[in-house]
């Protein structure tokens, strides 16, 4: 089990995007029984997750990756001269739209924002966080948008059903606005 | 003088009512309609005096919370049946819109990549470094361009003008994606059969734009006026 943890910690090392379990199995797979490469994933999650590692073993988007903690973000930054992405406030919301009603079109996010949002999906095109999916099937065949790969990675989630759902996000809102008129 | 500003604070019509009912306490559920549309259009009062450009949408919402207003004005008929509060015309999409706004904000929170945590740089993969190597990305006009060259260069088929079996784009843009898929690129010229026809090349044309605007493909060139190149489209690395 040993030996597996250690060639799973080399080939999720070496990958440059996150490594899926259905790759994994391709690779190790005639060597190793798929139960015992599951529990030897978690295992190593676990033990990245001791305070003397810096990296921390992450499932996303369908796949493992290291990353780097968080708490070393401010030395990480002085290393390598990266410029954090921003997105601004309408360009998040503009993305938790595009997130949830997917596959949506612009007039959709326009309805719900109540501004046009042309500028902001162009941005997020170019960030490569959404991409077009298709078109509508209704008069105007308008663009259907979605979220990409890039996404799930760039906000660390494992998949689309990571995301709160709607309606806990309702739950969360309602418990604040009872706390306001306290 | 005359200047023009564009006010970001409120983005859009939503923003400004929301702003309005925070800072009056009001209960969204139920919202004091003329007490709100008075102060809603004292605030485009204010933008006009500013020479700030008001968008059409602050306008529609206006209107919006006019008729509403006046609709709560009617007597209402005596129970006769459950009618909805007219205000609801502005309580859903305001609850809607928070929902999207709480969400965006849980985005915000995550732990966020290259703002917080970092993973491995790797060197960009082989096909990618290649297409940078010299290569000059291709717009509509040089597209067009190429597409003309075709036309003067090549010889059409001198078939008799048969109405030929149209070929729908949808079933082009098919056919280029599946033949990119083995090699990962493809020539302008390879997808024009010889002796071609016309609208064989208009609808490759057209097929063609289709999978950039929908960045499916990406179009190069080795030198300007040279060879159309198509690839499979590969997103951006990294995001800056």
């Amino acid at each position: 089990m040993n030996e597996l943890k250690a060639l799973l910690e080399a080939l999720i090392f070496v990958s440059p995007n996150p490594l899926g379990i259905k790759k994994i199995k391709e690779v190790v797979g005639d060597g190793f029984p798929a139960k015992d490469i599951e529990t030897a994933l978690s295992q190593l999650v676990k033990d990245y997750e001791h305070p003397e590692r810096g990296l921390y073993l992450q499932e996303v988007a369908e796949g493992f990756q290291f990353r780097t903690k968080p708490r070393f973000s401010e030395w990480i930054k002085r290393l390598k001269k990266v410029t954090p992405p921003r997105l601004s406030r309408a360009a998040l919301e503009t993305l938790a739209i595009v997130a949830y009603k997917q596959p949506v079109t612009k007039g959709e996010m326009e309805r719900i924002r109540g501004v046009e949002v042309d500028g902001i999906v162009r941005l997020l095109l170019e960030k490569n966080l959404i991409r077009i999916v298709g078109r509508k099937e209704i008069p105007g065949r308008p663009m259907l948008y979605g979220t990409t790969q890039h996404f799930l990675e760039l906000f660390e989630l494992k998949s689309l059903s990571a995301l709160p759902t709607l309606e806990e996000i309702k739950a969360i809102q309602e418990d604040v606005g009872e706390g306001e008129t306290e | 003088m005359d200047y023009n500003v564009k006010l970001d604070i409120f983005e859009g019509p939503l923003d400004l009512l929301l702003h309005l009912i925070r800072k009056n306490e009001m209960d969204i559920y139920d919202i004091p309609i003329a007490v709100i549309t008075e102060q809603y259009l004292e605030y485009l009062e204010l933008m006009k005096e500013l020479n700030i450009h008001i968008a059409g949408n602050f306008l529609v919402m206006a209107a919006t919370l006019i008729h509403i207003k006046s609709r709560m004005l009617l007597p209402r008929p005596p129970e006769e049946e459950e009618e909805e509060d007219p205000r609801m015309e502005l309580t859903r999409p305001l609850l809607e819109y928070l929902q999207f706004k709480e969400a965006a904000e849980r985005l915000s929170l995550r732990p966020l990549l290259y703002r917080d945590v970092f993973t491995r740089d790797f060197p960009a993969p082989e096909l990618a470094e290649k297409k940078e190597e010299g290569l000059i990305r291709v717009g509509i006009f040089e597209l067009m361009d190429a597409v003309r060259r075709i036309f003067l260069e090549r010889k059409e088929g001198e078939s008799v003008p048969l109405p030929s079996p149209l070929i729908p784009i949808e079933k082009k843009m098919e056919e280029i994606l599946a033949r990119l898929q083995g090699r990962g690129k493809l020539f302008l010229e390879e997808l024009v059969p010889e002796p071609f026809s016309r609208s064989e090349l208009i609808v490759a044309f057209l097929a063609l734009l289709e999978l950039a605007k929908q960045q499916k493909i990406v179009l190069y060139q080795e030198r300007p006026a040279g060879d159309i190149l198509i690839y499979d489209f590969l997103p951006p690395a990294v995001i800056s």
